[in-house]
């Protein structure tokens, strides 16, 4: 049935889907199969969308591709594509992989087919034949479990749902959409720029993540040393980076780069949702903060409680030492 | 130009927050504040102001919420609003994200407002998410997590992180948009401003003065079903150094990452 059919956006830049969004088109296909429906992948965009990269959503599951000619980046000419296939097709869900452009879509969505929206989503699974989410809320200390009523709009989490080849090809069906007025009166100027230094963090196996705590701009030397000399890299959060005390490149979380590696030492780090999104797969994670109520300490192996600009140079001195010896 | 800002009522980070387990919502009770993120809305809505660029009419602060709310639309008063409208009635309890989106468009529609802000995240539930279904009902276009917004006459210039580096996008007024905490630093209100705030026109309304349709909020009118509250897996708690001695806590670390061969 039509309606047991999910739909999926899938983001793209440069040739290349995003790997949440095939993380979802796995997860879609999959629950999909449960529902007894197919997973359905709506992807917008201008003539990189080819067949070849389209079809090629079909080995992480998608049955189809609606493919539709417009502007990238913006979720509102999204929205009414996935209504305008929605409403033709009588799908009753759609799924979102974690980011920035998945939460702007769902919700419009959401108010679009007054339709239920849960964000946030760590898992999703089919009871009684209809879909079910389940949300982590206050902090993480518990989880919520979601119903809809009608339809369904479904946003993971970053990293929640895992990318898996299936195998198979998709069919491409394009799609002609009229956006709505307001839709298109958003313009992209620039897409995709990259402020401070290109560094490189995700083949390092240990970071030193700094965070607001540090102070100021400066207080990114201390940690470089300390990186130095356990032979890692630098590390940062959303907030000091928008803040220009340290390269976008080296930036943590929702809406940066994901990393697990063996150690991560955060120093003045809170541990908000959106850092931890992108850290939690660490093998050893370490924090300093002289909050103890700091939420990092939630989900930190090693937790020292202190003043950082104490502990972090006394720090790097023992390691020196110990290596030099 | 007339701007309007969506404000919340919000738990107090300090305070324990929980969901009341027969109805499934929040539990509101305890210390309130107004949302930080939506202090960052009013003063990107005061910056419009000051900035020149443009001439503002007015700036008028929205809220939706119990009776209690009303301290948050004196703090966003305090802040530099020159008026504020709350939005309560009894029918709007338990309202999901959709439901709340649509209750607030309809308030707003009153207002015609050229520029629609508010803070891109709560700590209580809804992140990133209402201001795209304010936008979605008001048809206007939208950005969320907007960090740096300079105004023109009939357009914006706002500035974001999304997935792939930095955006800049142009937006044609009328917009909804959505603030991160980076786009400015609140300023404290006066004393003056604080005493004062109590004065300022309340414009109080409930759902029929707005042309709220009763079946498209509250529980009854919310697509969305929430309950089953259950513990994530436990994670063996962690261990806790409290740096009293620094040059002890640096051997305990250094012990620490030797037993993990982490050096």
């Amino acid at each position: 049935m039509a309606q047991n059919d999910i739909l999926v956006y899938a983001l793209h830049y440069e040739g290349e889907f995003n790997k949440n969004s095939l993380g979802a088109v796995s997860e879609g296909a999959r629950v999909a199969g449960e529902l007894g429906g197919e997973c359905h992948v709506l992807v917008l965009g201008g003539d990189d969308l080819s067949d070849d990269l389209a079809g090629s959503l079909g080995a992480h599951g998608a049955a189809k591709v609606f493919r539709v000619k417009g502007p990238e980046g913006l979720a509102q000419p999204v929205v009414d594509a996935m209504a305008q296939v929605m409403d033709a097709g009588g799908h009753r869900y759609a799924l979102f992989g974690g980011g920035l452009l998945g939460f702007e879509i769902g919700a419009g969505l959401a108010a679009r087919l007054n339709a239920g929206v849960t964000m946030e989503v760590t898992a999703v699974r089919v009871e009684g034949g209809e879909l079910l989410a389940e949300r982590p809320i206050l902090g993480d200390s518990s989880i919520s479990t979601s119903r809809y009523r009608e339809r369904g709009i479904v946003i993971g989490r970053l990293n929640a749902f895992e990318l898996r080849e299936s195998g198979g090809a998709a069919a491409i069906e394009d799609v002609d959409v009229d956006f709505s007025p307001w839709s298109t009166q958003a313009t992209m100027v620039t897409r995709g720029e990259q402020r401070g230094a290109d560094v490189n963090i995700e083949d390092a196996d240990i970071l030193i993540a700094g965070g607001r705590g540090l102070g100021n701009a400066e207080g990114f030397e201390a940690l470089e040393e300390l990186a130095g000399a356990l032979g890692g890299a630098v590390a940062a959060t959303r907030a000091v980076v928008d803040a220009g005390w340290y390269p976008y490149a080296a930036q943590i979380g929702q809406t940066g780069k994901t990393v697990a590696p063996k150690l991560y030492l955060a120093a003045g780090i809170s541990g908000a949702i959106q850092h931890k999104v992108g850290m939690q797969s660490s093998e050893n994670i370490v924090a300093i903060n002289k909050d103890s109520n700091a939420p990092i300490f939630e989900f930190s192996d090693l937790g020292i409680v202190g003043d950082l600009n104490k502990i972090v140079p006394k720090l790097t001195e023992a390691v020196k030492a110990r290596k030099g010896g | 130009m007339k701007i309007c800002v969506l404000v919340k009522e919000v738990p107090d980070a300090a305070v324990q927050k929980r969901i009341d387990p027969s109805t499934g919502r929040m539990d509101r009770g305890g210390e309130k504040n107004l949302n930080p993120y939506d202090t960052h809305a009013i003063e990107a809505a005061m910056q419009v102001r000051e900035g020149g660029a443009v001439e503002v009419d007015e700036i008028v602060a929205v809220t939706m919420g119990p009776s209690s709310a009303v301290r948050a639309l004196h703090k966003a008063v305090s802040l530099g609003a020159d008026r504020s409208v709350h939005l309560s009635d009894d029918a709007l309890a338990g309202s999901d994200v959709a439901a709340t989106g649509y209750a607030l468009a309809k308030t707003l529609e009153r207002e015609s407002p050229d520029l629609v802000l508010l803070g891109q995240q709560s700590d209580d539930g809804e992140c990133y998410t209402i201001g795209a279904v304010v936008a979605d009902h008001l048809k206007m276009p939208s950005l969320t997590q907007v960090i740096k917004m300079d105004v023109a006459e009939g357009k914006l210039t706002c500035e974001r992180q999304a997935e792939y580096g930095y955006d800049t996008v142009e937006v044609a007024l009328p917009a909804v948009i959505s603030v991160g905490d980076a786009i400015n630093e609140p300023r404290y209100p006066s004393l003056k401003a604080i005493m004062g705030a109590k004065k300022k026109q309340l414009d109080a309304v409930a759902i029929g003065d707005v042309g709220i349709e009763a079946g498209r909020v509250g529980e009854e009118g919310s697509r969305v079903v929430c309950g089953e509250f259950k513990s994530p897996p436990e994670k063996a708690g962690g261990t806790i150094i409290e740096d009293e001695d620094t040059n002890e806590t640096v051997e305990k670390i250094l012990a620490w990452l030797d037993e993990r061969k982490l050096i």
